[in-house]
């Protein structure tokens, strides 16, 4: 089991998320063109990191608050969890 | 090669069995090789053996970083089916049922596979409907597909909920009976007794460390055993395929996930077919030795980890419950995670890439073990002739690029809920 420090509440177990995938991936900007293989990047390729991987997690039985968490793909350590817009 | 047979099992009992052959050798690298295959798992093994038996190629290499079959060869629920909707996926698995047909000849070693049939159950009128035509779309590319009713399912699995208030009533299903299950370690075994008696070196603890590539082709690999020229090299390496692409500075429509499977204490024969929940994600079989064999849902994040988190093992057995009460009294034996190369359709790649000689066979999620002969057989196709087969011809990877996905499921992107 996940113990998980939501930004906005605390600890709590990981029942009280939902997984919101690799937040290193960026969305092409709005109103710009984009090319197939921009596109390309962001919906389908991953870097699937093994090791440090910042990524989406959503408090969905909580505050219903986005954030971003830095965890350990091979061991489950989570060495920080940030606001969405904070960088690490 | 000593065949195993009953004339040799009774000669070698006057020796008190001390005398057996080994079943594959540990040779040492040798410097160059004319293929060299990464992953000694069923995907790996059956590939060299096909090389070597259809294309006479017998040069080749496997290279496994820890023993052959420890990874999701020996961690699957065994289950071998083909009751796909889309073209590309229906008949490359119906071509692989064929060669699970004759495995255990081919290959002289009983892999004991057991056509018992798999049901699909549906909970709704529209799932009906949505099976229906599934099982229409497999008909019609010659696989065996029945459309059952609630009183026809109850027939073949009557401790199955039936009960009138239950949340998910059991409207019927969707059979096909030429579908079951087999003994997996034995497929890893017996692909790899025959591919090593052929010529195939299968080099077990060695770790892949990186690639020579010069001017776009593959020159080479370097491994903790030493460097080894080749032309060729195969990825077959399921979970740890993001892994070997990043020393290729190669980003792949691919994330690895957790998925977790269990058994329960033996019991008694109850279940004589496959049974697959349809308002989750639980399937359950029952081994020969008489435990109950279940599987579910990935974890749900980016894992490495090959073991797993209770809460998903809680949803998915939960799912069970309510599928089949009586699995409620039972003792779980044990518990066990594997890494799978989740793709963002769902299917497989099995292709050539943008480097000369280096092919690329991975992403498959849920499916990789009822897929290891036909995968082995057109991956070998793919290496040898340079080109790929019809039969994998959809598998590419640029299907992402130009929008030819195979979502057999139409979920989309987000792999982890898949």
């Amino acid at each position: 089991m996940l113990h998980i420090k939501c930004p906005y509440c605390g600890m709590r177990s990981q029942n009280e998320f939902a997984y919101g995938g690799d937040a290193s991936v960026k969305r092409p900007e709005l109103n710009k063109e984009i090319s197939d293989s921009e596109w390309d990047n962001f919906v389908y390729l991953r870097k699937s990191l093994r090791g440090k991987h910042l990524e989406f997690w959503h408090h969905i039985s909580g505050c219903r608050q986005w954030f971003k968490v830095q965890r350990d793909t091979a061991t489950h350590e989570i060495f920080k969890t940030l606001k969405p817009n904070e960088d690490i | 090669m000593q065949k195993y047979s009953v004339f040799n099992l009774i000669k070698n009992a006057f020796t008190a069995h001390k005398n057996w052959e080994v079943a594959w050798k540990d040779p040492t690298p040798k410097s160059q090789y004319d293929v060299v295959i990464i992953g000694g798992g069923g995907h790996g093994l059956a590939t060299a053996f096909y090389l070597a038996k259809e294309h006479k190629i017998t040069n080749v290499a496997i290279i496994e970083k820890g023993w052959i079959g420890g990874g999701n060869v020996g961690r699957n629920t065994t289950i071998i089916r083909s009751n796909y909707m889309h073209d590309e996926n229906a008949l490359f698995s119906e071509f692989g049922m064929n060669l699970w047909r004759d495995m255990s000849q081919e290959l002289n070693f009983n892999v004991m596979f057991s056509p018992r049939g798999i049901i699909n159950l549906a909970h709704s009128d529209a799932q009906m409907n949505v099976y229906s035509r599934r099982g229409n779309s497999m008909r019609l590319n010659g696989i065996d597909a029945i459309l059952l009713g609630r009183e026809e399912v109850k027939k073949i699995i009557p401790m199955a909920d039936f009960s009138e208030n239950v949340r998910f009533p059991i409207f019927g299903g969707l059979m096909q009976p030429s579908a079951g299950t087999a003994r997996h370690d034995a497929v890893a075994w017996g692909y790899a007794r025959q591919a090593d008696s052929m010529g195939v070196d299968i080099i077990q603890n060695c770790e892949v460390t990186g690639f020579d590539v010069v001017g776009g082709k593959i020159k080479g690999i370097r491994t903790s055993k030493g460097n080894i020229k080749t032309n060729k090299v195969g990825l077959c390496v399921a979970g740890s395929t993001s892994i070997l692409a990043e020393k290729l500075n190669m980003t792949l429509p691919i994330e690895t996930h957790l998925l977790q499977a269990c058994v329960s204490e033996p019991i008694k024969p109850i279940l004589p077919n496959v049974v697959t929940f349809g308002a989750g994600h639980f399937y359950c079989s029952q081994s020969d030795k008489g435990e109950m064999v279940m599987g579910g849902d990935l974890d749900g994040y980016n894992s490495y980890a090959q073991r797993g988190n209770l809460p998903t093992l809680q949803h998915v057995l939960t799912e069970g419950i309510a599928m089949f009460p009586f699995l409620s009294k039972l003792k779980m034996l044990r518990t066990w995670g594997g890494i799978m190369d989740m793709s963002m359709d769902g299917s497989p790649i099995i292709d050539k890439t943008h480097i000369e000689g280096l092919y690329l066979n991975c992403g498959w999620c849920y499916g990789g073990f009822k897929a290891t002969p036909a995968s082995g057989w057109t991956f070998a196709h793919t290496i040898a002739k340079d080109r790929v087969h019809e039969l994998n011809s959809g598998y590419s990877l640029n299907r992402f690029h130009t929008g030819h996905l195979i979502d057999e499921k139409g979920l989309g992107t987000k792999t982890w809920i898949s």
